[in-house]
């Protein structure tokens, strides 16, 4: 393993702002794996940090298959993670809207062209993602619909589930489209949590990573089975949406079945705790998305459903 | 004689989680005669930190008010589209941490944001015109400025030219800028146009009153005011489709900026428009030049810059040549 600053510069009263990447193996470039751009991704560098521990273990028991070379880069924003703030530290903007980046242009977008200088020439693109909104979810495999996108290799994580979803016009700006456009294969892997590190789930995203490699021949490794993933339209999930705002009580937890007619979730007047509304399924289905909040808006998806059953 | 009728009407109302109720509202003088129901909807407050239109929408309602046998049509103000961003120095919308000018056309049946902008798209289609009022961000100051998709260029900038603004920017068409307000209702056949002038969180009363003049002369074209209009500036038009009007002045490195040239300043190639200097060390780390004949049209407000920090955009000289011909 080397370890490399891909990307730097220097501030005025802090630290130099640094993206570190580590390297395994030499030769083709194969995979690239990004955790958190987002200062409120710690699950992301998490993920990222037992998989370098992993590739180190592969590596020095000679599991690398030759002519490979394999990048991860836990984190491309540690200033804002330090401030924790999610944004960036001083305009806000967000280093994941400013793919492929301009090297002469404003901050982020030469973070983002520091960054995607050094990862664009692989040949599949792997980034743990987070979702604007706070909530768990069931892991999955994201790709955006660009023309390019492969589905069967979405299905070597062996994750429950692949999830397509068309670009919307922001969507234009990330990492993964532009991975896309660059002719990376790229997949956005959604674990559980964001904010808070949830292991279990972590671990679930490093087998999954570890499992594409050995099947793509990068690395010799044995040891996780997986899914056969289940491949899924992000046009054909269910919002159950909050029709009131109030105190949001969940009674089910993402990644369970649920029945048609079965109550998710009450949300009760946070001054009397009447039932302002009964949260029941549609149909019968898969919670996805789990809203975690004490509060819901009017309108809140609270939870996103798959059609049927595991 | 026709008389002047005002209301002040909820645009969208939404029930909060804890006792309170999230509500856009517009400001309605309507002409009772009936005649040239025309309407002109002033926007404003996409962005909670930018003010300068909070001058603007006062002041139209206060000189329509003096003259109000003058108006024929309707003129909607709309003066806090971000009404959580504005009450706590938010440039997006709080809680959401969302940009609110990045979620347009909006979705019906989305989350509470999405549905916000669905009504919001809802409620200007088919005015005659729409003004957005910008105020660029608290980082940089602009010359009061009208920015076109070069999509629209063709019915926009004749428009634009009666706004009495120094500036009309045609910039070329990103896939990004599709989710503004502006794109939605372009798109959809509903003129508007975007102010970008001043500086955020502050009001710069001569640009708001030179606005002003210039939404009596747009509404004069449209026929909404019979009075008499202010005589307007000539504006510079850049058609900028290429990128090829404007100098982009970033910071080589990190420090605090002194500006030395106020927007609006002519200046010369390699002449000094600031530097960045360090107060640990008490050294010039960077002079600033102009890297070619022109005039800075915006410039760094904020001090603190750090690699990459936009200090200033210059207009290049030639566009001056291309406007006298
Ligand atoms: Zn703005």
């Amino acid at each position: 393993m080397t370890e490399e600053v891909i990307y730097s510069f220097k501030g005025l009263y802090r630290d130099d702002f640094r993206v570190k990447g580590y390297k395994f193996g030499e030769g083709e470039k194969s995979v690239c794996i990004l955790g958190s751009l987002r200062g409120n991704e710690y699950q992301q560098i998490y993920v990222c940090s037992l998989l370098i521990s992993e590739l180190k273990k592969i590596e020095a028991n000679g599991q690398l298959v030759k002519g490979h070379s394999i990048m991860v880069i836990p984190c491309g924003n540690p200033y804002s993670v330090n401030i924790k703030k999610r944004f960036w530290s001083i305009d806000n903007t967000d280093i994941n809207r400013m793919f492929p980046g301009y090297d002469l242009g404003e901050t982020t977008q030469r973070i983002a062209a520091g960054i995607f200088e050094n990862i664009k020439d692989y040949k599949y693109g792997i980034q743990f993602a987070s979702f604007y909104m706070p909530g768990y979810f069931v892991p999955q495999v994201r790709m955006m619909k660009t023309g390019n996108e492969n589905v069967e290799l979405a299905r070597q994580f062996g994750l429950p589930f692949v999830v397509l979803h068309k670009p919307r016009p922001f969507d234009t700006a990330t990492l993964n489209y532009n991975w896309q456009i660059w002719e990376t294969d790229a997949f956005s892997i959604y674990t559980s949590s964001t904010e808070k590190i949830d292991k279990i789930s972590a671990k679930q995203g490093v087998n999954a990573v570890l499992s594409f490699l050995s099947k793509e021949k990068i690395v010799e490794y044995h040891g996780f089975a997986g899914y056969k993933s289940r491949v899924v339209e992000s046009e054909k999930f269910l919002s159950i949406r909050a029709n009131e705002a109030g105190f949001l009580e969940s009674l089910v937890k993402v990644g369970d079945n649920v029945m048609k007619g079965q109550v998710l979730a009450y949300i009760t007047d946070p001054y009397t705790s009447e039932i302002l509304q009964t949260v029941k399924a549609s149909q019968d289905a898969i919670v996805a998305f789990e809203y975690d909040s004490p509060i819901a808006y009017k309108n809140t998806a609270l939870f996103k459903l798959i059609p049927g059953r595991w | 004689m026709s008389e002047l009728i005002e209301s002040v009407e909820d645009v969208v109302r939404i029930p909060l989680p804890v006792d309170e109720e999230y509500v856009i509202r517009k400001h309605r003088l309507k002409s009772s005669d009936g005649s040239g129901q025309k309407r002109i909807c002033i926007v404003t407050g996409i962005h909670g930190d930018e003010l300068e239109g909070q001058y603007v929408c006062f002041e139209l309602a206060r000189r329509i008010r003096e003259k109000a046998q003058c108006l024929s049509g309707i003129v909607d103000i709309y003066p806090a589209m971000n009404p959580f961003g504005i009450d706590s120095i938010t440039r997006g919308i709080p809680a959401f941490d969302l940009d609110m000018n990045r979620i347009f056309p909006g979705n019906m049946d989305g989350d509470m944001n999405e549905y916000m902008a669905s009504r919001i798209v809802d409620e200007l289609l088919g005015a005659d015109l729409v003004i957005d009022i910008h105020a660029s961000n608290i980082f940089l100051t602009e010359i009061p400025q009208i920015r076109i998709n070069e999509l629209n260029a063709d019915t926009l900038v004749p428009i634009a030219l009666h706004a009495n603004m120094d500036l009309i920017w045609v910039h070329g068409a990103s896939t990004v800028l599709e989710s503004t307000l502006a794109y939605a209702l372009n798109s959809r056949e509903t003129n508007t146009l975007v102010v970008e002038m001043g500086v955020g969180m502050r009001i710069t009363k001569e640009y708001g009153e030179q606005l002003t003049d210039g939404l009596f002369s747009l509404m004069k074209e449209l026929g909404i005011w019979t009075g008499e209009a202010p005589t307007v500036r000539k504006p510079i038009v850049a058609y900028d489709a290429e990128g090829e009007d404007v100098c982009y002045l970033n910071a080589p490195c990190s420090g605090i900026y002194i500006k030395e040239k106020h927007h609006g300043s002519k200046v010369k190639c390699d002449e000094i428009v600031g530097k960045i200097i360090n107060p640990l060390s008490g050294e010039v780390m960077a002079e600033i030049k102009a890297p070619e004949d022109g005039m800075i049209f915006t410039v760094r407000e904020y001090p603190v810059v750090e690699d990459g920090s936009l200090m200033g955009r210059i207009l290049r000289e030639k566009v001056f040549m291309e406007n006298l011909t």
